[in-house]
């Protein structure tokens, strides 16, 4: 989670991804920052996140893509 | 049958009242009916393209998902992919003869041809994902694809949004009801007050004579009438399925309070966006061979590399997003732009933020207002576009922009009463937008008043309608912009 929160904070140093659970509906996170994560995601953790997953649900939490990265390794 | 004719909402009556008195069992059977006699209305032509989209659509998704119950996920993604790709061929192959002959041959696109393709095609894909089942029953899905409201301008829907709400059985609620027949209201007001009204003066603006200061107003002026038009349509469609009971997805958040383009193409034409998003931006940007490409750019590059994906991708969606308005050199350069503009936004980001730093303007609220202008003008200029007949014109005319500081309004076609007019309804429009941003909804305010204000405030709405909308002999209140679409 330490890893993925740095991912993030390095994208928005000002949000407290700890708390936020509206980062897509709030429109904190971009289409550009999810593709960013996502390229992020696979260097760090070696996880591929298919077109599908890229829904709002996966990626309004710091958790959520947390879950998504423990479901799809 | 179009939206602001009396023929429809004579039709639009009926149906309402024929839906709430049949048994509930019979009300998308009911919906399937009136789509298929608007389509008539229209042409029996408008059938052929509904009805092949509709077989092809059901077809594919029924063989995507038996394949999927049949082989393990690896095969069945194997084998669906050529199943997506054949199906997005001959529907979008379709579209680019009907789009070819529209465009060369000025043969007329068939009614909402874009919008069910687009709808249909986002189906598929979503199956392939796994993310809704195939609709099983032909007729259920032909209404899926059929369901005419919002076929004459969107919103392109999404079916695990849209079509729970066609097949479910609604009783009456009178609140619901009342809502719906207000944005309608709304929704006639914004595109017979106003939007038909400034047209008159948008079209007389084109005129290859009216340069300088003029070009600056006709960005204005156009930006007033097709926010009217295309909101206006779309608030009648969304209030029209309200009274329904099914609720289609919002098409704009007030896209002229944007303080940046991302915000603005958040706000604006959502569902077509959002289409282009999820079907053509993140397959392109997360897409193996872009992933390796942005891998070996960022040796070099360390941060411009890792944005090649997104502006690769968004270099397609741009291309894709022009040439699903038309396909001319115009709207391919409109396109275009948007993406120039996302882009230098992007590169240019931590020079705004070194400047932000420095100055501490973004707190102040007339900075907020400046943005939100600057939006304004910077997508007024880009909009505009698509008015003149080749992209050379468009250029010339926007060289002269401060040539001359002449604008002749009194010789556009409106009178001094038209402009008193459109000034009120542009008021109107700005008082409602400012009061929706900041407290919500108007309608539930307007229910929280007593019955005599409330209803004099929406006879009075009804009242500016009949008495000050653009009527007449010549005059076609049906024409929406996004019709050619």
């Amino acid at each position: 989670m330490d890893k993925l929160i740095a991912i993030l904070s390095e994208l928005h140093p000002d949000v407290n991804f700890e708390t936020e659970t509206g980062l897509i509906d709030n429109g904190i996170l971009d289409s550009f920052d999810v593709v960013t994560i996502v390229a992020e995601v696979d260097d760090t953790f070696d996880v591929q996140i298919p077109a599908e997953e890229l829904v709002p649900e996966n990626f309004n939490s710091a958790q959520s893509l947390y879950e998504l990265i423990q479901r799809l390794a | 049958m179009a939206l602001t004719s009396f023929s429809f909402l004579l039709f639009a009556g009926v149906l309402l009242i024929l839906y709430y008195l049949i048994p509930r069992k019979l009300q998308w059977p009911l919906l399937l009916m009136a789509s298929t006699v608007f389509y008539l209305w229209g042409g029996i032509e408008n059938l052929f393209y509904i009805l092949f989209t509709g077989a092809v659509t059901y077809g594919a998704t029924r063989i995507i998902e038996k394949n999927q119950e049949k082989f393990d996920k690896k095969t069945a993604k194997k084998k669906n992919r050529l199943w997506v790709i054949l199906t997005a061929c001959v529907i979008f192959g379709l579209l680019a003869v009907c789009k070819v002959r529209f465009t060369f041959r000025n043969i007329l696109l068939p009614l909402g041809l874009s919008f069910y393709m687009f709808q249909s095609v986002g189906y598929v894909l979503d199956v392939y994902r796994g993310k809704v089942k195939a609709e099983k029953n032909p007729l259920k899905l032909l209404l899926f694809v059929s369901y005419f409201p919002q076929l004459v301008q969107g919103p392109i829907s999404k079916f695990g949004t849209l079509a729970p709400q066609l097949f479910a059985k609604h009783a009456f609620d009178g609140k619901q009801v009342a809502f719906g027949l207000q944005r309608m209201l709304w929704g006639f007001f914004k595109k017979m007050v106003i939007a038909d009204r400034i047209a008159v003066a948008v079209v007389a603006l084109k005129g290859p004579s009216y340069t300088g200061l003029s070009f600056l107003v006709l960005t204005i002026f156009y930006a007033i009438q097709i926010y009217g038009d295309f909101t206006g349509g779309i608030d009648i469609v969304i209030g029209f399925s309200e009274a329904f009971g099914i609720r289609l997805t919002e098409n704009f958040v007030r896209p002229f309070f944007s303080k940046n383009i991302a915000e603005y193409w958040r706000r604006w034409h959502i569902s077509l966006g959002e289409w282009m998003k999820d079907y053509i931006f993140y397959p392109i940007s997360i897409s193996s061979p872009m992933r390796k490409l942005s891998k070996a750019a960022r040796k070099k590059w360390a941060n411009f590399g890792k944005r090649i994906p997104v502006y690769a991708a968004s270099f397609a969606t741009w291309f894709c997003t022009g040439i699903w308005h038309g396909i001319t050199p115009n709207f391919v350069l409109w396109g275009m732009m948007n993406c120039v503009v996302i882009v230098a936004s992007e590169e240019l980001t931590p020079l705004y933020e070194r400047f932000h730093g420095r100055f501490h303007l973004k707190d102040k609220k007339w900075y907020g207002v400046f943005e939100m202008l600057r939006m304004f003008m910077l997508m007024n200029l880009i909009r505009i576009v698509d008015l003149f007949p080749n992209v050379g014109e468009y250029f010339r005319r926007m060289g002269t922009m401060f040539t001359s500081v002449k604008v002749p309004f009194m010789k556009l076609g409106l009178t001094g009463l038209d402009y008193g007019i459109l000034g009120c309804g542009i008021l109107l429009l700005f008082v409602v937008s400012l009061y929706q941003e900041k407290k919500g909804s108007v309608r539930e305010a307007l229910l929280r008043q007593n019955f005599a204000v409330r209803y004099a405030l929406i006879f009075l709405l009804f009242l500016a309608v009949l008495l000050l909308g653009s009527y007449g002999i010549g005059y076609d209140a049906g024409n929406f912009i996004y019709n050619q679409f």
